[in-house]
């Protein structure tokens, strides 16, 4: 029997290299001046689908939700075995807190229609808060299993799961589908195929692609322009290369459910912290000693 | 969503597993009573299992005014959709305005699907709870009372305060440890209540066909900053001066080899050779003298601070900031420091 995954990944900065500037006056993060990785652990994730793949057959699609640069995470995805890459993008989408993003992901996989496994790395490294797999769980209507390390058994429509609890496991039973969040300790991931990278490097969104003519058209009008997309997506399309492009009306998503309308949390405040190491210093055991210490502290952000 | 409830109680998610609380919902239940006589309200806790009736006794000792239990076969394993299913009957029924989980694997589980089906905003791993008005920046509207919800965010890059107007209740998990454990007081009294919850079997999906459990363990790995106290400490009344500490900055508490032989803290606070190997942000070593196998599970923190009576202690060899003296009143000074900073 085959089983098709759905595989919900994240491009995210790459949080060991965080500066205050990255961040945004409301609070938000200016993505764009750090580097874009693959989330760790949905490498994990993707590993875990394609182990399913491998082994019973079937198809992996990974989803993702971003800005049109998120389409490079997509492109990993076909390097390393993926079948099908879609693209969720949608300035509406923008601000989006946990809630509004499961919201926005369970309509996709609402759209892509039938699947046996979503998988999702268990957190992602720039908020570490593991709420959006349990969250598209529950709306979708499936049941979670959190922090899975090893699909034990798959036989029919019945999976075994074992699952690290943190100070222990356990195998669970459940029928398909589910919606698994995956921990790094989970499995190896495939570094890209040579083949595939040659095959597939030159897929792209529509969204890449209108970037790329503006970029290499910057005097022509709108029309000549629109039609220079036009052709080059049909281009890739015919080679299947063409990466699905989906915005909220694709998903049939609520607007007012979605982006900084739709999420619950607001930030208030925030507080840079960056680390680093100097010298030693004997403080006199007084409060302007102590007070100077907390002082230089804060100063070099080890305090809030 | 349920609408904001000013009345509301301010509840704790008291988790169990095989018939014991975990420590972190003693500890919640502190911070909610803290919480709750700021907003003059009552703390409740959430008590969901099969058979555990008599651990409200201890929730009501640590801070809770009332204690709903809900006592049903299907709930003596974990398992999230009945546990939510559960959560979610409550708080239609009964409308807190904030609801607070243990940042344990488990709760990590429990809460974004809770949230997800109440559409309520949920804040995850946060290191401090406060309460505070809070003017939207955009309507100019001023929310009265609203729990700030502040956690480390970016890797811990930056420290986010996040608030929610009126998608409520106000949801949070809060990491394990950096809340100070209030001291039990039997004396306090408390109501409980058998809840109702009606389970079909529907929301039970999964079947548990093995599971190996170890004891459990402070999360001393996770923590940016760890307060740690020696055999210096002395006694476990002095520990709770380091639990101010650590509730201050946000961090955890640990120990060391010595102060857990002298039965003054529990062995899942240990750091060192035989404990937890750390390496966070900010380790404030506090009466410990610096035995080799202690500074080997810490001196690979970015900063170390040493706090001892003795000027030729160990410890002070691998400190970045040394203070000769007596935690005792250095500590408080630290306290107010801190806190008169975060106020700027």
């Amino acid at each position: 029997m085959a089983y098709d995954s759905i595989v919900l990944i994240k491009q995210v900065p790459d949080t060991a290299n965080v500066t205050a500037e990255a961040m945004k006056e409301d609070g938000t993060v200016n993505r764009g001046a750090l580097p874009a990785i693959f989330n760790p652990e949905d490498l994990h994730a993707l590993e875990a689908a394609l182990e399913v793949k491998e082994r019973f057959g079937g198809t992996v699609t990974a989803v993702t939700m971003g800005p049109p640069k998120a389409g490079d995470v997509l492109r990993d995805c076909l390097f390393r075995g993926a079948d099908r890459a879609i693209l969720l993008t949608d300035r509406r989408a923008a601000g989006s807190d946990t809630l509004a993003t499961s919201y926005i992901l369970s309509q996709a996989v609402k759209t892509i229609g039938r699947y046996d496994f979503v998988f999702a790395g268990r957190q992602a490294i720039d908020g570490d808060t593991a709420q959006v797999g349990p969250q598209c769980a529950e709306k979708l209507g499936i049941p979670q299993i959190t922090y899975l390390e090893k699909v034990v058994r798959l036989e029919g429509d019945t999976v075994r799961i074992r699952r690290n609890i943190g100070h222990g496991w356990e195998v669970v039973e459940a029928k398909l589908p589910v919606l698994a969040t995956v921990v790094e300790t989970a499995n190896v991931p495939r570094p890209k195929a040579a083949r595939r990278l040659m095959r597939t490097k030159h897929a792209r969104a529509t969204v890449e692609i209108e970037l790329a003519v503006r970029n290499e058209m910057p005097d022509a009008d709108d029309a000549t322009r629109q039609a220079e997309v036009k052709r080059r997506a049909e281009a890739l399309r015919q080679r299947g290369l063409l990466i699905e492009q989906w915005g909220l009306d694709e998903i049939g998503a609520d607007p007012t459910r979605c982006g900084l309308a739709g999420s619950p949390t607001k930030v208030h405040r925030i507080q840079a912290i960056v680390l680093k190491k100097e010298g030693h210093s004997q403080v006199p055991a007084t409060e302007e000693g102590v007070r100077g210490m907390i002082y230089e502290l804060v100063v070099d952000r080890t305090l809030g | 969503m349920i609408e904001p409830n000013r009345k509301g109680e301010v509840w704790v998610f008291a988790e169990q597993e095989d018939g014991s609380l975990n420590e972190v919902s003693l500890e919640l239940c502190g911070k909610a009573r803290e919480l709750a006589d700021r907003l003059d309200v009552s703390v409740g806790a959430v008590l969901p299992g099969a058979g555990i009736g008599h651990l409200a006794d201890q929730l009501i000792a640590h801070g809770a005014d009332n204690v709903y239990v809900a006592d049903h076969e299907q709930l003596g394993h974990y398992q999230t959709g009945p546990y939510a299913e559960v959560l979610c009957q409550l708080i239609e029924r009964r409308c807190p305005q904030i609801v607070v989980f243990g940042a344990t694997p488990l709760g990590r589980d429990l809460a974004p699907r809770v949230a997800s089906q109440m559409r309520a905003g949920l804040t995850a791993d946060c290191t401090d709870l406060e309460i505070a008005d809070v003017t939207d920046p955009k309507t100019k509207t001023e929310h009265k009372n609203l729990l700030l919800q502040i956690r480390p965010a970016f890797g811990g890059n930056i420290i986010a305060t996040i608030v929610n107007y009126d998608w409520w209740p106000q949801m949070a998990t809060v990491r394990e440890g950096v809340m100070a454990m209030q001291p039990a007081d039997p004396s306090r009294g408390g109501k409980i209540f058998e809840e109702e919850v009606r389970l079909d079997g529907a929301q039970a999906a999964l079947k548990l066909v093995e599971r190996h459990v170890e004891p459990r363990k402070v999360n001393l790995k996770g923590a940016r900053v760890i307060v740690a106290g020696g055999g210096g400490v002395g006694t476990k009344e002095n520990f709770r001066l380091l639990y101010d500490l650590a509730g201050a900055i946000g961090g955890a508490v640990g120990a060391s080899r010595a102060a857990v032989d002298s039965g003054l803290i529990g062995k899942e606070h240990q750091v060192g050779q035989t404990g937890t190997t750390v390496r966070p942000a900010l380790y404030i070593a506090v009466g410990i003298s610096g035995a080799i196998q202690h500074r080997a599970g810490m001196e690979e923190s970015a900063k170390i601070v040493a706090i001892n009576t003795d000027p030729d202690a160990p410890i002070f060899s691998v400190a970045h900031y040394g203070i000769v003296g007596d935690f005792r009143q250095i500590i408080p000074i630290m306290i107010k420091a801190i806190k008169e900073r975060a106020k700027e």
